[in-house]
């Protein structure tokens, strides 16, 4: 009995946005990275096209991290004080797509350093990996407003992906992308609207933006709020499919900074006897996330431990094979 | 389910009687179409109309039960793609496989032990899944006798042997095990073991159209407790089979697809393993079979699919109480907001960020968030002062101080007053107490 398979014709695209630039474009990478164009959603190839894999980024910071469970620490032990010799370790060693530097040296309640501070090891990690890197300031805007102009003009040509313009706080990065050839990580609170609103107004900053925008819509880790950041996920991917070029953009998922920071990440099994054991609990609950994130149409997800990011790999390898009837 | 109020109507009897409770038969029939009533309140309405109603209004996926007694889960029954329009109804089934030729109470003993507390929730594993690896009908026979006493859980039965099925079932039967599976060698004796015994049988073709004629002929043969399987093991096929069953169903009403789901991990690796299923619960499957029994790896599963089946249009709750973050001690300082998780979550997670151990009071606004529930009457003074004294504070810090958000500065007197506590009103939203605490707590 021959089942007439069903398959939706969707009108819209999400748009395909190029991460990093090589020499050909003014950049120094051995490589770049597309992510975003489907024409279905996540996974439904035999309904539609899904032309680039989504990707994973490890984070790199410029400090030696607190507050990482030993677990996670041990992973980096060698590397920790080295943020390029970290980023060559996670290209070379865990395989990261990416690599996502965070300044949080810039803290102002902490060393709070300079930009020009900061610029040296964006170079050295720069000359360290030929993957396409992602951009993130300490966290504070305040600060990172001040930051983003000079790293941006320091990687003017690398096509980086700029963290974070926010709704009432877009121009910083935006500005810094404009200018130097940048791409512009575009962060909603986990609502559809304000996600859309902010694209409408870094388009109307700069039209060109529009394809170099990629959407952050605020994941939340597994357990804490993760459905809301589904579901959002889910229907804005739809309202692009069904032809909404505002919302048209690839996702980008924090994970690693939600999950590592939770209970789950560190709690000793002799505290919760039934979660099991911490070291192993804490990467699955990194890799769970990844693999819900991952149904709701994540193109871009951020992690931390290696093991969670091998694991996020190959449940990509084995979603990206056809499955067309 | 699926009919509008003027398709009810033109199967009643439209002769207003009033019997039913409404006024005319069109008002009984809109709040038919809306759930509220049922057809059993119409005097008049005739055998034709029953079955016409109950084949229209029957769910695109059937409810297919299995288990007995208070163990008893439900699978299908669902209405929905995206989980955004309407919620999950029933939670994916978790089973863990036992193979008939392992040391099968040890693992039994393992599975027994799956129960997870987290967050005020209580989760567990449902099911056993006995597979008759051995090939041999009696070593499957001993092995269900050993599951029979050595747990209580639900029972899937995994042979394609007919002689080996009956053996086991003569031992579980009244567990009213799933009976898996009736292929195209084996279904008539397959369905004819499950009717007999009255346990849901499992279906599995070799693809979609095969199983399509499967399901085609065991229904012929009058059986309906079915849960399918189109055989694929691969996850991307897996995931687009899952994906065609239930859309079939739901949107075109296609009948043999009109069932619960069944989906095998296959990954040899054990986290592999949990991530592949991860996919399949995500998307669709009635019920997961893994082999895996590791808590630290069935608990992100186990917290996902609890995530995954809330109804999106009823708030999350976060237990209300007393929260502790880091190690709060007694000149700790104590903080307020409402039981919405979203809340909740955000606020606990820039207390700790601001490296303040702290307590938090939670109050039960019915998990509505701080506005709404002030505008509702459920954050007041009143409460608060409550939750001060119900959760002992005054014992466990050696001041009189609590800071309320911002956004319900206007608390701030009652609330004195009420409690006998100084209040500090804190920022409106929970990004900035990361700065707050800074500036005003240490």
């Amino acid at each position: 009995m021959a089942v007439e398979i069903l398959k939706e014709k969707y009108r819209g695209q999400v748009r395909e946005v190029v991460l990093g630039a090589a020499k050909d474009k003014g950049g120094t990478r051995s490589h770049t990275v597309k992510i975003g164009g489907e024409t279905t959603l996540p996974f439904l190839h035999f309904e539609g096209n899904i032309p680039n894999r989504p990707v994973v980024a490890m984070e790199v910071w410029d400090i030696v991290p607190e507050g990482w469970p030993e677990s996670l620490k041990s992973n980096f032990e060698d590397v920790y004080d080295d943020p390029a010799a970290w980023a060559k370790k996670c290209v070379e060693e865990y395989g990261a797509d990416l690599i996502a530097v965070r300044f949080m040296s810039a803290d102002p309640d902490g060393q709070d350093a300079s930009p020009d501070d900061c610029i040296p090891t964006l170079k050295k990690v720069l000359e360290a990996v030929g993957v396409p890197l992602i951009i993130y300031g300490c966290g504070k805007s305040e600060k990172d407003n001040l930051l983003i102009g000079p790293l941006g003009e320091a990687g003017a040509g690398e096509n980086l992906l700029l963290g974070v313009a926010e709704q009432d706080n877009f121009k910083p990065v935006a500005s810094a992308a404009m200018a130097n050839g940048h791409t512009v990580i575009a962060q909603s609170p986990i609502d559809i609207n304000i996600a859309k609103q902010l694209n409408v107004l870094i388009s109307e900053l700069s039209t060109p933006l529009l394809d170099r925008i990629v959407i952050d819509p605020t994941v939340a880790a597994l357990g804490y709020g993760i459905e809301y950041s589904y579901s959002i996920m889910e229907r804005a991917r739809f309202g692009a499919l069904q032809g909404d070029r505002m919302l048209a953009m690839p996702f980008i998922a924090n994970i690693g900074g939600e999950v590592w920071s939770k209970r789950e990440a560190f709690v000793p099994h002799e505290e919760e006897a039934t979660w099991g054991e911490q070291p192993e609990r804490s990467m699955m609950w990194e890799a769970t996330t990844a693999m819900a994130l991952l149904q709701a149409g994540a193109d871009l997800l951020v992690m931390r431990h290696p093991r969670a990011v091998e694991l996020t790999k190959q449940n990509i390898d084995e979603l990206m094979k056809d499955n067309s009837y | 389910m699926g009919l509008t109020g003027l398709e009810i109507f033109k199967h009643l009897p439209k002769t207003n009687c009033k019997e039913c409770g409404f006024p005319t038969c069109l008002a009984f029939a809109m709040a038919l179409a809306g759930g509220k009533t049922s057809l059993d309140q119409c005097p008049d309405v005739s055998e034709e109309a029953k079955e016409a109603l109950a084949s229209a209004a029957a769910p695109p996926i059937r409810k297919v039960k299995m288990g007995a007694g208070e163990k008893e889960v439900e699978m299908g029954d669902e209405t929905e793609l995206f989980r955004h329009d309407k919620r999950f109804e029933n939670p994916t089934v978790i089973a863990i496989k036992v193979k008939d030729n392992e040391d099968i109470d040890a693992k039994l003993n393992n599975i027994n032990d799956l129960y997870f507390e987290r967050v005020g929730q209580e989760f567990e594993v449902e099911a056993v899944a006995l597979l008759n690896e051995s090939g041999e009908a009696s070593t499957f026979k001993s092995a269900a006798e050993k599951v029979a006493g050595g747990t209580d859980k639900n029972v899937v039965l995994i042979s394609e042997d007919p002689a080996a099925m009956e053996g086991a079932l003569e031992v579980l039967a009244d567990r009213k095990p799933l009976v898996y599976a009736a292929t195209k060698d084996n279904y008539e004796k397959m369905t004819e073991l499950a009717q007999s015994k009255g346990c849901p049988l499992g279906v599995k073709g070799d693809n979609l159209n095969d199983l399509a004629e499967l399901v085609n002929k065991v229904l012929e043969k009058g059986y309906r407790e079915l849960v399918i399987d189109s055989g694929s093991r691969d996850t991307s096929q897996v995931l687009a089979d899952l994906n065609q069953i239930r859309r079939q169903a739901i949107k075109k009403k296609f009948r043999p697809f009109g069932f619960p789901t069944i989906a095998f991990a296959s990954k040899d690796d054990p986290q592999e393993e949990l991530i592949q299923g991860g996919v399949y619960l995500s998307k669709y499957a009635s019920m997961l079979v893994l082999e895996t029994d590791k808590k630290e790896h069935l608990l992100p599963l186990v917290s996902w699919r609890f995530n995954l089946f809330t109804d999106p249009q009823k708030p999350v709750q976060v237990e209300a109480g007393l929260h502790k973050v880091g190690e709060p001690k007694e000149n700790s300082p104590v903080y307020c907001t409402t039981n919405f998780s979203l809340t909740y979550f955000l606020v606990e997670g820039e207390v700790d960020a601001s490296r303040i151990p702290a307590y938090i009071l939670c109050v039960d606004t019915g998990g509505t968030s701080v506005l709404t529930a002030y505008a509702d009457n459920r954050f007041t003074a009143e409460k608060i002062a409550e939750g001060i004294k119900a959760t002992g504070l005054e014992e466990k810090v050696n001041h009189k101080n609590i800071v309320i958000p911002g956004l319900v500065a206007v608390l701030k007197g009652a609330l004195e007053e009420e409690s006998g506590w100084e209040v500090t009103v804190g920022p409106r939203e929970a990004a900035g107490i990361v700065k707050f605490a800074k500036e005003k707590l240490s």
